[in-house]
């Protein structure tokens, strides 16, 4: 058996459920969360590799580098303001998050 | 001998993405984090893809990681308390999962399975790098140049909402240094010999 892009989907698709799974089970630690997102995208990225190669162009490499720059920025807004929300208010239960009344 | 090595590197991927979610104390969770991303970027080695192997590498091990750290460990958070009740979000987040899986199992086996088994992952290039690098300044120059206006927002943003200024501390201000004249800042005062100001 050789190596295919349904190994490398399979992987991207396992990895995927497993940040969603995440997201739900750690409903109360905005940290987990954000690292879930990142698994998530680091999901889509692998999908975008494996389909570029697979097919012999480089656009999914650029592609999954914008990603890679979207989820960096991403991260670095999202801590940023989980220290401000920490700072305001001591803690960062996320089911308290009740601030703006929504 | 490709093989193995795919499925050590997808055992390791699942095993740490498993622990990222489930880790009691959130460092450990980033250094699950850790290992999942270094991990991932052996299977784009795997697959052909150096170049964003390597950018997976430092990026997100030099960066974003370090950043998570730094998070987690400044906030004086009680992780255990936050940790209670999870427990009762399993049965829900299994059924989730379970969906997601199922959708994407059966949306890939609905279709042949491909038998293509010829990479390429530098088309047009001796290197994977060149490769990129041939299009990334040429075609998608006005893509690249919106990622670093990207992260100039970010890093913009991330500024302006983390600084804050706080009471009783003293700052140069130089628009008021170099405004001060010399009737506000002197007094000539006639002292009286023996009596003192």
């Amino acid at each position: 058996m050789e190596l295919t892009i349904n190994h490398f989907l399979t992987v991207s698709a396992i990895l995927f459920t497993i940040g969603v799974v995440g997201i739900f089970v750690n409903r109360k630690n905005i940290i987990v969360i954000l690292m879930a997102i990142e698994l998530i995208l680091l999901s889509v990225n692998i999908n975008l590799v494996a389909f570029s190669v697979y097919s012999g162009t480089i656009e999914g490499q650029i592609f999954a580098m914008l990603v890679l720059t979207v989820a960096a920025a991403e991260a670095a807004v999202g801590l940023a303001i989980l220290v401000v929300y920490f700072r305001n208010r001591g803690d960062i239960a996320v089911e308290s998050v009740d601030l703006m009344k929504g | 001998m490709e093989l193995i090595a795919f499925y050590i590197f997808a055992a390791i991927v699942t095993v740490s993405a498993l622990a990222v979610i489930m880790a009691k104390n959130p460092v450990h969770s980033v250094l699950w984090l850790i290992l999942t991303f270094f991990t991932a970027a052996g299977l784009f080695v795997l697959i052909g893809a150096e170049f964003l192997a390597m950018l997976l590498v430092v990026v997100y091990v030099g960066a974003v990681a370090v950043l998570f750290l730094f998070v987690v460990m400044m906030l004086d958070v009680d992780f255990v308390e936050l940790k209670q009740g999870t427990l009762r979000y399993w049965p829900f987040a299994g059924l989730i999962g379970l969906a997601f899986i199922a959708e994407i199992a059966l949306a890939s086996f609905a279709r042949q399975a491909s038998t293509n088994t010829s990479f390429d992952a530098s088309p047009g290039a001796d290197t994977n790098t060149e490769a990129i690098g041939q299009v990334m300044y040429t075609d998608y120059f006005l893509l690249f140049q919106l990622a670093g206006l990207i992260l100039l927002v970010a890093m913009i943003g991330a500024i302006v909402l983390t600084l804050r200024e706080r009471p009783g501390v003293k700052r140069q201000n130089i628009a008021k240094q170099t405004s001060r004249r010399r009737e506000d800042a002197i007094e000539k005062v006639a002292v009286e010999p023996g009596r003192g100001i």
